[in-house]
Formats: C-alpha cells, structure tokens, sequence
C-alpha cells in the first residue's frame, strides 16, 4: 500500500461568534434546519468558508509546506486532515498511521509526572504501551529531560513542554506526519534537531505536512508548498515560487491613503542604479515621495528582509537625524538613505516604511517591506548572509 | 463561486470517507485504558484520604438512609431490622456508582476540551473511561461491603449468580446515559446543571432508601426508572435470598441494551460536529 495524502476540493465552514450554547437558542435554530435545504454546502447567516475548495497530494516521501498570513485556513486544513474536523464538501484521503502535531503536549496532564505523561501523550497519538516501553529511554533521551521525569508537568516551563511533547509525537514513526507551528517554543539547539527529525522522517519515506510562518525553515524541509489566503488556493507549487508568492502579496498591501511614492532607486558606488551589489559596497537609496495628506513629523524608514521572511536590518531617519518630514497635501520630497551591503550571496528584499510621529505600533503611514529585491553575489571568501570582511593569517610556533 | 456548482459537489462530500483515519474502538484499547488511569490517577492525586474516597460516598448514602428509615420507623411503629439497613447499604454502593459515573462522564468531552480540539480519536472513549474510573472505585467499595455481609452473616444463596448479571446490566445502563449526557453537555451547557439536580433528587426516585413493594399499589412507578428493578432486584437476591423478578428485569435490560445502541449512534452522528461545537 502506497502511504500519503489526496485532499480534493476540499471545503469547510465555520460560523462567526457564537453558535447556541443553551437550550434556548436551541429551538429557532433547530426550526431552521428543518426547513432549509443545503444545510452543508450552503452558507447560513453569519457563516465563512474556512477552506474553499483546496486540492493537494503528498506521496511517500514527499513534503508539503502550508503557509499563508494568520486566518488563511492552514490550522484547518491540518485539522480536516487529521480528521479532527469532518470536510462539508469534497473528500480527502490519508493512507498510512497518521502523526499529527497540532499543538505540542497537548493531551499531557499537569498533574501527571513527565513519566505518566509520556505514556499517556503516546497512547493517545497512537502508539500501544508496549511500543512506548521499547521506546522510552528514546524519547527520554531526545527530550533531555531526564532529570525531571518524575516532576508534574505542571512545574515544567514551555520549553520543556514543548521538548517533551515533540519527544513523544517523533517516536510514533507515522506514515504521514502532520505538524502545525509548533516549533516556536524551545531553544535554538532543540529547534534544529526537531528539524533534523522531520528532515529524517522525509528520508525515510514519511509523508509530511508542515504548517509555518518561518519561511526558512519551509524551504529546507519542504519541496512543494500551498499557499493559502481566505481559505482559498493562491499558489499550490514548488516551495521558492510559492515562498515569492507569499511575499509578493505583502506588496499588495503598499497602497497607502497618505503617501505615493513618485520613484524608487537603488544605486551602486558608481552612482548607476542597480540591483546586484557586491559584498560590502556602498548603496544609495532614493525615494521620492508625495503627500496625499498633509504630514507632520513623519519618518521615512528603511529595513531589509531576506526572502524567507528574517530580518536582517532596519533603521529610520529618526535614528540618523534630528529633522522630520513636514509635507503640505501634494508636495513632494526626497529621502536618501546610504549604506554598506555587508550581505552576500542571496536575494534581499528592500522595505521602507513612513511613521509618524509618535510610534504608535501598526499604525504605518506607508508600510511596504517588499518594494524591491536586489542580489548580493557571492565573493566565496565565506558563507552566511552577513559579510563581515574576512581576512586570516597562519603562523607557526617556533618552539 | 455559482451555487450550481455548489450542488454538483454536494455529492462527492456525501460519499468521502467519513473518518480518514479510522482507528477502531478495538484498537483503541490500550488508549481506554490509559484514559481510565488517567482518570483514577488524577482523582487521588494530591489527596489525603485517597481511595477511602471511594468508600466514603456509598457510607454517605447509607447513613442519610439510615435516617429516613428511623423516620419510618418512628412513624409506622415498625421496628428496624438488620435486613433492612444490610439492603440499604446493597442498594447505595451500586446507585453511588450510577451517580459518579454519570456525574463525571457528563463532563468528560468539555472538560477535555484540549483532547478533543487538537487530537483526533474515537470520542466515546472519554465518557466510556469515565465510566470505568468510577467503577474502579465501585469495586472497592463493593469489596468493603462483602467483607461488611460476610461479617453480618447475610448467608447466601444459588440466587447470587445473578449478582454478576445485574451488576453488568447496571453498567451498560450507566454508559448509555453516560455517552447520551456527554455529548449533549458539550453542545448544551445546560444539562450538565440538569442532571445535577436529577443526580441529587434521584434517590428519592429510586428504591433505595425504601423497597418498591413499601410502596404498595405506587411501587410500580419506582421500578419503571430502569435502574429501580436492577437495584431491588440485588437486595432481593442478596438481603432476602429470593429470585428477581424475571419481567422486570427484562425491562431494565431492554431499556441498558437499547439505550446502548441508540445512545452510541447518536454519539457517532454528532461525532463529527464535537471538536467545532465544543
């Protein structure tokens, strides 16, 4: 038997606000389903399509990235999938022993010990006692929490929850792994061998479905991905292409009510526009601007992305200067900012962003971090994204 | 997206697979299991009287029959006999269980919210390991109260081979009701304060404190809640070394057995809506 995923045309509804929690609300509602037809594939007052008509296949071995802003409809997906929710419409198919890691610990008890608890996390994720026996110290191992097995979960810290919970759902051996962001929690170090896990479990033929905001990690672990908004398919493909997707609808919300920008350019130290830099050169950025509404004590602001979504850098004229920017409607200005690419050997996204005055969080005059890419080639002298400038000697000691 | 469409996939959903991963109850055991642990475990947890908590609800009941039946007594002239007290003290251990099982199998789905919002298995398991922790502590409960009637020389008689069936018809009655609460509390939040109240005036509603024939001509509305005969049946058999009555005994376990098969069919209809509903 061939183990993996077919999800097609899969749709799901869910309704906003409350449903009826009491007895009251119980008969106007029931009066309803009694009288209207299409109860499931039809949306009732106050109802939204979560998921709307979305295919994908996994085979054995293959790995899947969903991605998407907060709401897209990704947690749902993973949840139709481990069959948590039931589709309205379309069908899905998962052939194989499911792992699916929707949230870490949960189903742990507080009160339990570490040791209860592993027992208790493994039976419900599938596994019998006699397996989780032959795998204890395993999971024990990985996990790193030896010391504190007999201690209540409850004393634990996220971290440690985390660690544990991940312990337990990576020695069930699933033919189709599902795994939600839930990576988040827990140190660096344990990040990467929860990676190192999933990247062996792919080797190994599982089928994997990841859910991520963390573009990097997509694109190492995944070949395809989904890219889901409002619950619809936007671009179902390879992951780079899906990942530059993801990015570019960002850019769609650049459309600002108080500010245009006129022109946009990007200059190397030879004063030519461009956009391949190489490691350590001196750039321009230039903007020019227009006021759709009169400003007051704005400033223009600058921060550069790598394409899986990390930053890299950011700064604001208000770091760098004492003036702000004091526009009547329909004057123009121009803002320049200069800077040494200390980057190399990837494409870079380049954001500018216009604040006022007062910092308020979110509250963005002008807000684009996607306004142009731009290429730093590769000196190899050294790898990493940052170019700090290398140099080395070798000596040796006369003794 | 045009509503003609619509319609035209309406039946692909109706024939997908209604379960993707169907694990079935069967191999789910070892998880019933680790759930039913899980329940006995948490209840003793970081309590000092422990498993005497098991013994100490039937006394409760025993004792506040005690008094009603002085009341009686006083009232009637009838003196008390120790048969009388032995089949109340037969008749609480049981009904103590009926209303813990009950009383935590109602909460079981909404008070593991977490289960069943983020890890997909068989739901009935959550009210059946609930019913099985509470009958862990009706076991002990029950050995207490054999070591009480060996004590008080009850005697015993060929009749208590029904003991086993009567106490297995209880069960299949108790998780019926257990599975059709469960999954009504997690849509209405209303019943579990019903069954509260239902749980805490049933005594009256059942023979406990009284046998259906002190009743007289009224006896019979007692024994028409099926957990009645079961349970006058039991001090029948074990206080007054007589047969049950067959008929009524039958329609206790037409309402267990029926009412196990509807109650688990309306618990997998609605299966579907619990991790959104809840």
């Amino acid at each position: 038997m061939t183990t993996g995923i077919e999800f097609e045309g899969v749709w799901k509804k869910f309704s906003r606000g409350e449903k009826f929690d009491s007895l009251r609300d119980l008969i106007p509602s029931m009066t309803n389903w009694l009288f209207s037809a299409d109860q499931r594939t039809k949306l009732q007052k106050k109802e939204f399509w979560a998921v709307q008509d979305v295919s994908f296949k996994v085979g054995r071995g293959d790995s899947l990235g969903i991605i998407g802003p907060n709401g897209s409809g990704k947690s749902t997906t993973l949840k139709l999938l481990s069959g948590i929710l039931q589709p309205d419409k379309g069908s899905l198919r998962v052939r194989g022993r499911l792992g699916a890691l929707i949230e870490l610990g949960a189903g742990f008890h507080p009160d339990l010990t570490g040791r209860e608890n592993i027992y208790l996390n493994g039976t419900i994720l599938g596994m019998n006692k006699a397996e989780i026996k032959s795998k204890f110290d395993e999971i024990v191992e990985f996990s790193e929490l030896k010391e504190f097995l007999d201690t209540p979960v409850k004393r634990y810290s996220s971290g440690m929850y985390a660690r544990l919970g991940f312990s337990v759902a990576a020695h069930v051996d699933p033919d189709v792994l599902i795994v939600d962001e839930v990576l988040s929690v827990g140190d660096y170090h344990f990040q990467q061998r929860c990676f190192e896990k999933m990247k062996e479990f792919v080797r190994k033929g599982t089928s994997l479905v990841f859910v991520s905001h963390n573009m990097t990690a997509i694109s190492t672990l995944c070949k395809n991905a989904l890219l889901l908004q409002k619950g619809e398919t936007i671009y179902y493909g390879g992951v780079s292409q899906a990942v530059q997707a993801y990015h570019s609808f960002y850019d769609d919300k650049t459309a600002s009510d108080h500010i245009e920008l006129l022109d946009v350019r990007l200059k190397g130290s030879d004063g030519v526009a461009r956009d391949v830099f190489q490691p350590g050169e001196r750039a321009t950025f230039e903007v020019t601007l227009k006021a759709l509404h009169p400003l007051r004590d704005a400033h223009p602001g600058l921060m550069i992305h790598t394409l899986e979504g990390q930053c890299v850098f950011v700064t604001a004229t208000s770091r760098l200067l004492k003036k702000r920017l004091n526009l009547e409607q329909g004057e123009t200005a121009e803002v320049e900012f200069c800077l040494d690419l200390n980057l190399q050997g990837s494409v870079f996204a380049l954001g500018f962003t216009v604040t006022p005055e007062l910092e308020h969080k979110d509250q963005w005059l002008y807000y684009n971090p996607n306004l142009r890419k731009f290429v730093m080639t590769d000196e190899h002298k050294s790898q990493g994204f940052v170019f700090l400038n290398p140099s080395a000697e070798l000596s040796v000691n006369t003794v | 997206m045009s509503s003609a469409v619509l319609v035209e996939s309406i039946k692909g959903s109706m024939q997908a697979e209604g379960r993707s991963v169907s694990r079935d109850f069967w191999q789910c055991r070892d998880l019933l299991m680790m759930l039913t642990w899980r329940d006995i475990t948490i209840r003793y947890k970081q309590s000092i009287m422990g498993f005497l908590w098991a013994v100490l609800m039937p006394v409760l009941v025993v004792g506040s029959g005690l008094i009603v039946m002085v009341a009686f007594s006083v009232m009637s002239g009838k003196a008390i006999n120790k048969s009388d007290v032995l089949a109340i003290a037969v008749k609480s251990v049981p009904w103590a269980f009926v209303v813990s099982a009950i009383r935590f199998a109602t909460n079981s789905l909404t008070a593991n919210k977490e289960l069943v919002t983020k890890i997909y298995f068989p739901r009935e398991i959550l009210p059946i390991a609930s019913v099985l922790a509470s009958l862990f502590d009706f076991a002990i409960a029950t050995g207490v109260l054999t070591i009480i009637l060996c004590v008080t020389r009850v005697g015993i008689s060929v009749y208590c081979l029904w003991v086993p069936v009567l106490l297995f018809l209880i069960i299949v009655l108790t998780t019926a009701l257990s599975l059709l609460l469960a999954c009504a509390n997690l849509f209405f939040r209303d019943v579990k304060y019903l069954v509260e109240v239902f749980l805490t005036y049933g005594i009256f509603m059942v023979p406990v404190f009284y046998s259906a024939s002190r009743m007289g001509k009224y006896g019979i509305l007692l024994l028409l809640n099926p957990v009645g005969p079961l349970l006058d049946s039991l001090s029948t058999i074990i206080v007054g070394h007589r047969a049950p009555s067959l008929p009524w005994v039958g329609y206790s376990a037409a309402w267990a057995f029926g009412g196990l098969v509807i109650s688990w069919l309306i618990f997998r209809k609605a299966e579907r809506l619990f991790a959104e509903s809840i």
